[in-house]
This record gives C-alpha cells, structure tokens and sequence, in this order.
C-alpha cells in the first residue's frame, strides 16, 4: 500500500510536465491542425529562462577585501552579487536564491514572442501542407533550437536550485498513519504538481469562461463559420499558440530544479509527449492532461522492484507499450473526438 | 539491358561509374593546399557515404513509394549491426555469414513491427514506429545487455569462441581474405588517392541495391506502391487491399537498413545502441527528404551531402577559420569569425537543420527538384515555353533524374 502510494506520487512530477507539454501540443493541433515537433524545443527553451534568470541575478562584481586573507597571505578577492549591494545582503540573497519562480514572470512574455514569431513566420505557411510536411519542418526548426541552446549554455546540464526553503522533503506517510520515512516527498515535486495543476486550470478555465476562449472553441470546431462572422480566427490562434508556448515553457522553467537543464531533454520530452498525446487522442484537451498523468504514473509504477524482477525492462517500455495497445485497440485514443485525425 | 530500358541502362551505367571513380573525383584538391581539408576522398567517410546512401535508399523504398513516414527506421540498422558482430563472436571475422543474417534479422522484425504499424496510416504511424524504435534503444541498452553489451557496445573480445577462426585468418572484418580496412594509396603529383578495400565492398552492394530498387521503382509492384502513396481509398475501392503491399514495402526498406547496419559493423566490428535511437532515424528522414523524396538519386545525393557536411563542417575549427578570414580588418575578422562559429565545428547540426527547414519550406522536391528547376530555366531561355504552366497538372519528376 504505502509502495503504491509512494509511485503515485512519483510519477505525479513527470506525469505534469507530460500534461502541460501535451495540453500544449493539443491545443495547436485542435487549432491550426499542425502537428508541432517543435513543442519538446519549447519545453527546453523554458527551462534555460530559469538557468538564464540565475545567471542574470547571480551576476557580480568583485572586491578585494583587505580583512579576509586567502591561504597565499594575499587579500581575498570576494565576489558580491549586484542585486546583494543594491537590496542589502538579505534581500538580495533572498532575490538569487528565489531565481527559479521569479523566472516565471520572466518566461511568460519571451515564450509568448517566441510562439508568435514561430508562428507568423513560420507555421503559417504551412497550414494548407500536408502533415509530413509540417512534421518535417518543425522537426528542423526543433534541431536549429537546440543547437543555438548548445551554442550558448554548452552541452552539459546546468544544475538549477529551487529556493532553500523547498529543498527536503515532505513525510506524508505520517499524516495518513504510516511510519515516518517511508512516503517521503520533495517539497518541490509538491510544487510542481500544483504549478501545473494550476496552470492546465487556468487553461481550461480562459478557454471555458472568456468571450476569447469561446471563439478559439467554436473555430476549433468550424473554423470557416467562426471566419463568416467576422471574427479574425487566425489571428485568435496565432494567440493560442502563443499560449500554448507558454504553458510548455512555464513546465520548463518549473521543471528545472527537478532535472538540470541540458540541450537535449526537449527531444527527451517530446517524443513521450507525443505518446501522450496520441494516446489521449488527437485534439482532445482533457484526453491530453489525462493521459499524461495517466502515463506518468504508469511509469513510476513499472519502475517499482518487483514489477520489475517479474518483467525485466518493462520500466523502460511501458509507455511505448500502452501506446501501441492503446493505438491498435481504441485508434481514437482514450478521449479523441469523432473524425479528428482518424486516418 | 538487365531488364531495364535504355534511358535507365544509361542512367545506371552513369552511377557505377560515378561510384567507382569516388575515391578520385572526391579528392580534387592537391595534398597540402589550402583547401585541401575539403576532399572527402578518405576510406571512412567515402565508407559512410555507401553505407547511409544504401541506408536512405531503402527509406526511400518506404517513404517515397508509399508516402507512409517511418521515425523508427534507424531500430533496423542497429539490428543489422548487432547480428554481424554476433557473428564474428561465434564464427569469425568473415562478413560473408553476417550480413545475410543481418539482413533476414532485420526482415523478420521488419515484419513484426510493419505488422503492428500498418494498422495505422499518417501520423498516427510515425508514431508507432517511434514507439517501436524507442522501444529496441530502451531494451537494448538496459535489459538486453547479454545481447547487446549495453552502453559499452557489442565488439569482439578475445575469449570469444571463433569457431571456424583460421590461424592465418586476418583479425579484422574481411571477405574471404579481403580486409576492409587495407587500402593503396596512389601519387598522382600533388594529388593522393586511397583506394580502401572496404568503400569498394560498400559500393558494390550499394551498386546491388541500387540496381534493386530501380528495379522495385519501374516494376507493377512499384506502380502499385505509388497508387498507395496518391490515393489509398480509391484504391480500396477498386477492391485492391493494400496493406500486403505496404508491408512488403516496409520489410524491404527494412532489410535495406539492416543490410547498412550490417556494413557498418563490417567496416569496424563495433555495435552500439545509440545507432537505434531515434535522432539516427531522423538523420535518414533529413537525408531522404533533402536529396528529393521519390527520386531514385535523391536519397543517396543527401545522404552524401550530409555525411560530407558532418565530417567537413566539423572539422572546420578557429584556426582555419583565422586563415581563412586573416586578411580581414581585426575587429571584423573576429565578428565573422563569431558568425561562423555558429555554423562550424561542434555546432554543424544547426546547419544541417537550418538546410533542412530551407529545403523543407522551399523546395519539397529536394535538391534534385532544385536542379530540375535551374535546368527548366536554363531551358526556358532558350525560347521554347510553349507549355501553358498554370493549366497543365505538373509533371512528376522522373524518378532517373
């Protein structure tokens, strides 16, 4: 009981970020009908606006300081972060060290003009092509990203903390009357989920209750319609994909304490995520967050021992597997709507 | 002549000739001049241009014909290349018992997944191919280690037991006595030309499979793959199932890419997993796609282009870089020099991606599209445009061009 309670929560924090990536890659296939390899690129390039707002805050100047001596009899050189001399020690200690959900507000506005700009400039030409196509490009759109992050952060992951005050971890085994250390679980993870169980509801709560959201439902639903009233769609899902950039790059930056940044984890994401969505079905929103938690938590169950010494390796294809039952037996997916996608 | 007509005889003449004076034509710069780091006349690289050439040409087979974009192609190859190191463990170093059975290994699982996979059409099928691919890199580099060797690799250890391993054997991969990696050099003036052992092993099969796939491309079976690929359901409808024909296509690409994982353990007996994983497979998309989808030359000019942009870009560092652009003003020489960085050296991917997204967006048909296109205008200056371009369908390239 407390193992299985123990891999649920694991496999809450992958399970999110899957959802927010996958919401994300729904929400412009329900839209434009592009299928966006580029998504998992989104993801990565969120999580180096945390690695970049640490840089920002942590950048400083040095001072010799004539009272500290270093083990050459030399004064010391101490560096002293601009933000700590402008705040004062605490304030500005307390501003570095909080860098990660700070870099959220940073995120918001650069992965919007990020989504905009790849969509005007890019996507955009590619509506009327067929779905390889637009596979293929942003399939090359996604290299080009990752490797301009590798030119500018370099190949290795770059270790990203959250505050002092998330580090450890919460006992939740005592509070349902287990013994203490056994459901343990760290309090950013705790974070996590609720940053993502907050933004997957502000996602459906903008497109459920604003004029805005009902529009962008109704064009997902007959594009040609909503255009004859006079409504811009276009513009409105140039807007959606601009959000939905954001909510990939808002599960980057998030998920940056959890696993050091590096170029390649957007692939990493992508693919899965992908699984996610296709296992969720093509152009449902809820099908999406569903399987993605579904999935996640799959996976940390897989990883557990005694699942894994009756199934050796099973941890590593679960999710492939499920996929593929998933695919031959229900080929609209868990939650797909009828005639999206269906061939 | 070998069943083909005279336009294809000439074509394919053209390309064994072009495949075997390689060595000579991709060296055309002298030993020690400047540019001397552009020839790509050495065994190795000349080596992968066969290999991903046959790799890309089986892909195409695929996606070409069919239209069905395979991201897991890359689980065949990595097949191929475990089965010939397995059996240089067991047998010994002749590549003659390995690579048929890395092409049957990678057909029989061809089969399986082409099974599965083509319940499914469009991306839908991407996908399961993905998971697939994604599935044999997992497994082989975790549970499979027995098999595979895991992250280390499969290679030959000295403990294996060889069993049919001669005294005077050669310890390296060879075909019957003929070792891959011996090669002769020869000075022509300034001019160095290595003509390897393995390259011509590699490019005659690559000739072979050529040959095949021409064959494939002009045979009823062929013509039946492109109804597939220009309208499924109208072919449905004329009571014709397609699927023995898309699968068969799948196994063949399949084997084709068996049969390139399988040469590339001949050429350096070492198999390791990274070659299933999925950014592999995404390498012979971006090849097929470059060169021309559906033209027989395309896929092998892309994989060609890059491999040779893999090795050469890569090789491009800041010292050649200062000689290139030393005779600059300093402050723009380093500002160039910034540019460039980004292109060169460990970050060629990003121009292989930038190249990509260019062809992609641009020129759908490939390179070879883009030289059909410089030719028709060449051929429109000469006057004779009587064709009315916008009410006529658009040819479809011929596929020897």
């Amino acid at each position: 009981m407390d193992a299985i309670l123990l891999q649920i929560l694991n496999g809450l924090d992958k399970g999110s970020a899957y959802a927010m990536i996958a919401l994300g890659l729904t929400l412009i296939f329900g839209t434009l009908g592009v299928v966006n390899f580029a998504h998992g690129a989104l993801f990565m390039i969120g999580a180096f606006c945390a690695v970049t707002m640490q840089r920002i805050f942590g950048m400083s100047f040095e001072t010799v300081d004539p009272n500290q001596k270093d083990f050459l009899g030399n004064p010391l050189k101490v560096k002293t972060p601009y933000l700590e001399s402008w705040f004062g020690p605490e304030t500005g200690a307390a501003i570095i060290d909080w860098s990660v959900p700070l870099a959220i507000l940073f995120s918001i506005p650069i992965m919007l003009i990020v989504g905009y700009v790849m969509e005007r400039g890019l996507i955009k030409h590619f509506y009327k092509r067929p779905h390889a196509d637009q596979i293929l490009v942003t399939f090359g759109l996604a290299i080009v990203l990752q490797e301009l992050v590798k030119h500018f952060f370099g190949a290795n992951p770059i270790p990203t903390g959250a505050p002092e005050v998330f580090k450890g971890s919460f006992d939740f085994g005592v509070l349902m009357g287990f013994d203490p250390n056994v459901i343990i679980y760290p309090y950013w993870r705790m974070v996590y989920f609720f940053f993502a169980a907050i933004v997957i509801g502000a996602v459906f709560a903008f497109l459920q209750f604003t004029t805005f959201g009902m529009v962008v439902r109704a064009g997902m639903q007959d594009r040609e319609t909503v255009g004859l009233l006079g409504i811009n769609i276009d513009r409105r899902f140039t807007i959606m994909f601009g959000i939905a950039a954001a909510v990939a790059g808002l599960a980057g930056v998030m998920y940056a304490p959890i696993n050091s940044p590096n170029y390649h984890m957007g692939m990493d994401f992508l693919v899965l995520s992908f699984v996610v969505v296709v296992v969720g079905g093509m152009g449902s929103l809820p099908g999406a967050v569903l399987a993605g938690f579904m999935l996640g938590i799959l996976e940390s169950f897989a990883s557990m021992n005694w699942i894994k010494s009756m199934v050796p390796g099973i941890d590593q294809i679960i999710i492939y597997l499920v996929a593929i039952i998933i695919l031959l037996t229900r080929p609209r997916g868990l939650m797909g709507r009828k005639g999206v996608m269906e061939e | 002549m070998l069943g083909l007509n005279k336009k294809d005889t000439r074509f394919l003449l053209i390309v064994v000739a072009l495949t075997m004076a390689t060595p000579i034509l991709l060296q055309p710069f002298p030993e020690g001049s400047g540019l001397a780091q552009f020839n790509a006349g050495y065994p190795d690289l000349m080596q992968r241009f066969a290999i991903f050439g046959i790799f890309a040409i089986g892909f195409n087979i695929l996606f070409g014909l069919t239209g069905y974009l395979s991201f897991g192609h890359a689980a065949f190859l990595g097949i191929g290349s475990y089965s010939v190191v397995w059996m240089y463990k067991l047998l010994d170093y002749n590549v003659i018992y390995g690579l048929p059975l890395a092409i049957v290994m990678s057909g029989i699982f061809a089969l399986l997944i082409g099974y599965i996979s083509l319940r499914r059409s469009g991306i839908y099928f991407s996908i399961l191919t993905l998971a697939f691919a994604q599935m044999s890199f997992n497994l082989a580099y975790s549970v499979l280690t027995p098999i595979t060797n895991g992250e280390t690799g499969l290679q030959v250890y000295t403990n294996d037991p060889q069993v049919l391993l001669g005294a005077t054997e050669p310890r390296s991969p060879h075909f019957f006595g003929i070792v891959m990696n011996n090669s002769s050099k020869v000075n022509v003036g300034d001019w160095v030309f290595t003509f390897n052992n393995g390259y011509y092993f590699c490019a005659v099969i690559a000739i072979l499979a050529f040959y095949l796939s021409l064959r494939i491309f002009r045979s009823p079976f062929g013509l039946m793959l492109r109804a597939i690929k220009s309208n499924q359901q109208r072919l449905n409808y004329t009571g014709l199932n397609a699927r023995p024909y898309t699968l068969a296509a799948f196994v063949i690409s399949g084997m084709y890419a068996g049969l390139a994982g399988g040469l590339m353990a001949s050429m350096d007996p070492l198999a390791g997993a990274e070659r299933m994983q999925w950014t592999a497979s995404g390498e012979v998309v971006l090849m097929t796609i470059l060169g021309g989808v559906g033209t027989m030359m395309g896929p092998v000019l892309g994989a060609g282009v890059i491999k040779y942009m893999e090795n050469i870009f890569s090789k491009i560092n800041d010292q050649v870089l200062h000689g290139w652009f030393g005779w600059m003003p300093d402050g723009l020489e380093d500002f160039v020099i910034g540019i460039s960085h980004f292109f060169v050296g460990k970050s060629w991917h990003l121009t292989s991606g930038l190249l990509f997204m260019i062809v992609v967006i641009f020129l759908p048909g490939g390179l070879v599209e883009g030289g059909q296109r410089i030719r028709a205008m060449f051929a429109k200056k000469r006057g004779d445009d009587d064709d009315d371009p916008k009410h006529q369908p658009k040819q479809a390239p011929h596929v020897a061009e």
